[in-house]
């Protein structure tokens, strides 16, 4: 096992290194001068030069690019002319939004899609079977946009005054407030410190915070207004979930070692469960790794919808108005988390299949 | 003496077995599959909506009713209005309403359908043509080749796609035509992989290595003896791309990236009234409904297709 992840690491070293140098190239292909398009077109030649100096872009491409991945790996990924901060800063703030919404849309799609997949494939070619196929086929084709703005009308407006009523925008009600767990507890943290930056992330993580502080009016606000864009968002993983573990199911479901568990008595219950469906999992590991980076990028549909201030709204903000230091910046690091997603999702894979590790 | 032969033939006529292709043993199977018309048949009405929606429309897509003859004289976003169904007869009649520039929202969903499935096609085509010749070049002939292609594709599928597409017309400027292009080009890897795979299992077979004794020329081999038997992953994976590169245009045009005012594009319509949905519903629900019909129809399609193209699955019909 653990020769097979020091391959799996080496092997995605190259890519992590094609990704650096997409971003970089991303930077350089804008159209007009880099000073311009990152500083912002008021920017005047006095700051350029120092920009220019500053970053090396007097120097030839190479060191150039040897100049940006070594502030991409001290964690520098420039700087954002309109808020006038470092980027990690801005991450530090929208992250945490985007991250519980894709967080909670992950599970949402798995508790539900996974559950149905293998009824589905029980109770074969049966009314519910029929309907969660064809419910599965119509959520993949949803625009997520659409849905979430469907949604919002239904919830919002025509079960307004009924106990079914969600808010449609926003993360927590005007007037509550949030208090970051670690002043609750009393802890002392250094403004601009490691620690400091990771409470400071935990904290913004509105559920996580309201149980870690135990604040539970402020739970229940921030889970009601998750819940809208989080079910627009789930749709679609939940259907290729639903349908992937529905036919993972079905192929697993019809081989001899299943019939064996059946004659020699055991429960139908227990050999679902046990000898089929941990066997059915391994494609779903695949499916549900690849769905996160769909994810990612329905967030930035469901973020314009709902009003929610995370990454993907932050992108597209930062694309409207020409902010490329945003846009490289959070460009790299969506990449880079991805490329370390799958290679968790292959190590999962190996660690499921013993197969494919000691292939 | 020709009275005698003649039954002789006409036997061994009736019992020779049918000659049967593999695409007419799909065709029937696929023609078996409930789910797979349903999306023919949605996509026929599309087509047809889009072939005819110049004269079947009753305004013109980007024309405001202020400039009619004579002027229409409506608010913005009037609700539908249908005669039949009890609308007033002196309102005039918009089956959709109209939308935020008292332009006929039917006509332009009508003309959006041209739109979607032309963005469906081009993109896919394209991608099709360059993942097909870059996935067939690194599985024929590997070594470095090989490797310096995938790795560009395993970059370009470390990206979330539409994180992507929305990166490179950054790049290239908002519009639809580079909305196009950046989806195009995001969806190259999934091809260049199908088409990798099945070169590398197909360039072993014996067949090949007879046309290769023959003399046959790398390009000859590759085009006239690969190609052909690796089409059948690759048409599904093309209708199934097209379903997500409507999606993704669509998405694009939503943001603004897309489709510029006053294109009837589904996708932008609705991100234009996305801040009316709660005074004028119609304006969201339709364009976002027929991106989904259409979607779907691609979908039922694709995967009618995978199974009626599966060889495993043969013997079923």
């Amino acid at each position: 096992m653990t020769t097979y992840i020091i391959r799996r690491v080496l092997l995605s070293l190259p890519v992590l290194f094609g990704v650096l140098f997409a971003t970089f190239a991303l930077g350089r292909l804008i159209p007009g001068d880099p000073c311009h398009a990152i500083l912002g077109e008021k920017a005047t030649k006095v700051v350029c030069d120092e920009f220019i100096k500053r970053h090396g872009l007097d120097k030839p491409i190479p060191t150039q690019f040897a100049v940006y991945v070594n502030e991409v790996v001290h964690g520098d990924f420039g700087r954002s002319f309109r808020f006038s901060k470092p980027v990690t800063d801005l991450m530090v703030e929208r992250l945490p939004i985007t991250i519980e919404l894709s967080f909670a849309a992950l599970i949402i799609s798995i508790i539900v899609g996974i559950p149905l997949g293998v009824i589905s494939a029980v109770r074969h070619n049966s009314w519910l079977d029929v309907f969660t196929m064809l419910w599965a086929n119509t959520g993949i084709s949803m625009p997520v946009f659409w849905l979430g703005l469907m949604l919002a009308y239904v919830f919002a407006l025509a079960l307004k005054d009924t106990p079914l009523a969600l808010p449609p925008s926003g993360r927590l009600s005007p007037g509550l407030i949030t208090v970051p767990f670690w002043e609750i507890w009393g802890l002392q943290l250094h403004e601009g410190g490691f620690f400091y930056g990771l409470a400071d992330f935990i904290g913004r993580l509105n559920i996580l915070n309201a149980i870690l502080s135990g604040n539970w009016p402020v739970l229940g606000d921030a889970v009601k207004h998750l819940i809208l864009p989080a079910f627009a968002l789930s749709t679609i993983p939940m259907a290729l979930i639903a349908r992937m573990s529905r036919s993972a199911m079905l192929e697993v479901l019809g081989q001899d070692y299943i019939r064996t568990a059946r004659a020699k008595g055991l429960q139908r219950f227990a050999v679902v469960m046990k000898h089929a469906f941990r066997n059915a999992l391994l494609p779903l590991v695949t499916v549900i790794g690849l769905s996160l980076g769909g994810l990612l990028g329905g967030a930035v549909l469901t973020e314009t919808v709902f009003n929610l201030s995370g990454v993907g709204r932050i992108l597209y903000e930062a694309i409207t108005a020409r902010d490329y230091g945003i846009v490289q910046g959070f460009t790299v690091v969506i990449a880079i988390f991805f490329v370390i997603l799958n290679l968790i999702v292959d190590i999962s894979y190996a660690y499921l299949d013993p197969r494919i590790r000691l292939d | 003496m020709s009275t005698a032969l003649a039954p002789t033939a006409l036997d061994i006529e009736g019992l020779a077995p049918q000659s049967v292709s593999l695409w007419q043993v799909a065709a029937r199977r696929l023609l078996k599959r409930k789910s797979a018309i349903l999306g023919m048949v949605l996509l026929g009405i599309l087509v047809f909506i889009a072939l005819t929606a110049q004269w079947v429309a009753p305004y013109s897509p980007t024309l405001s009713m202020l400039d009619v003859n004579p002027p229409q004289a409506l608010g913005k976003r009037t609700p539908p209005c249908i005669h039949a169904l009890g609308c007033p007869a002196d309102q005039p009649e918009h089956i959709l309403g109209t939308d935020g520039n008292i332009r006929d929202e039917f006509s332009r969903v009508l003309y959006g359908a041209r739109l979607s499935l032309l963005v469906g096609l081009s993109t896919v085509s394209f991608a099709i043509v360059i993942g097909t010749i870059l996935g067939a070049l690194g599985g024929y002939f590997g070594g470095w080749i090989d490797n310096v292609i995938m790795r560009v594709m395993d970059v370009l599928l470390a990206f979330p796609s539409l994180l992507l597409a929305i990166a490179i017309v950054t790049v290239l400027g908002p519009g639809l035509i580079n909305a196009l292009l950046a989806i195009g080009i995001v969806s190259i890897p999934a091809y260049a992989r199908v088409m990798r795979a099945s070169v590398l299992s197909l360039r072993e077979m014996d067949y090949v290595s007879a046309t290769r004794a023959l003399g046959g020329s790398n390009l000859q081999i590759l085009f006239k003896r690969i190609l052909p038997n690796a089409l059948t992953p690759l048409i599904v994976q093309g209708t199934l791309g097209i379903a997500t590169a409507i999606l993704d245009a669509a998405a694009l045009s939503f943001l603004g990236l897309g489709a510029q005012p006053p294109t009837p594009e589904w996708g932008a319509m609705l991100g234009a009234e996305r801040n009316q949905v709660f005074t004028a519903p119609h304006l969201v629900f339709f364009p976002g409904f027929m991106i989904m019909v259409t979607v779907l129809s691609f979908n039922l399609i694709g995967d009618g297709l995978r199974d009626a193209l599966d060889p495993r699955l043969a013997h079923v019909s």
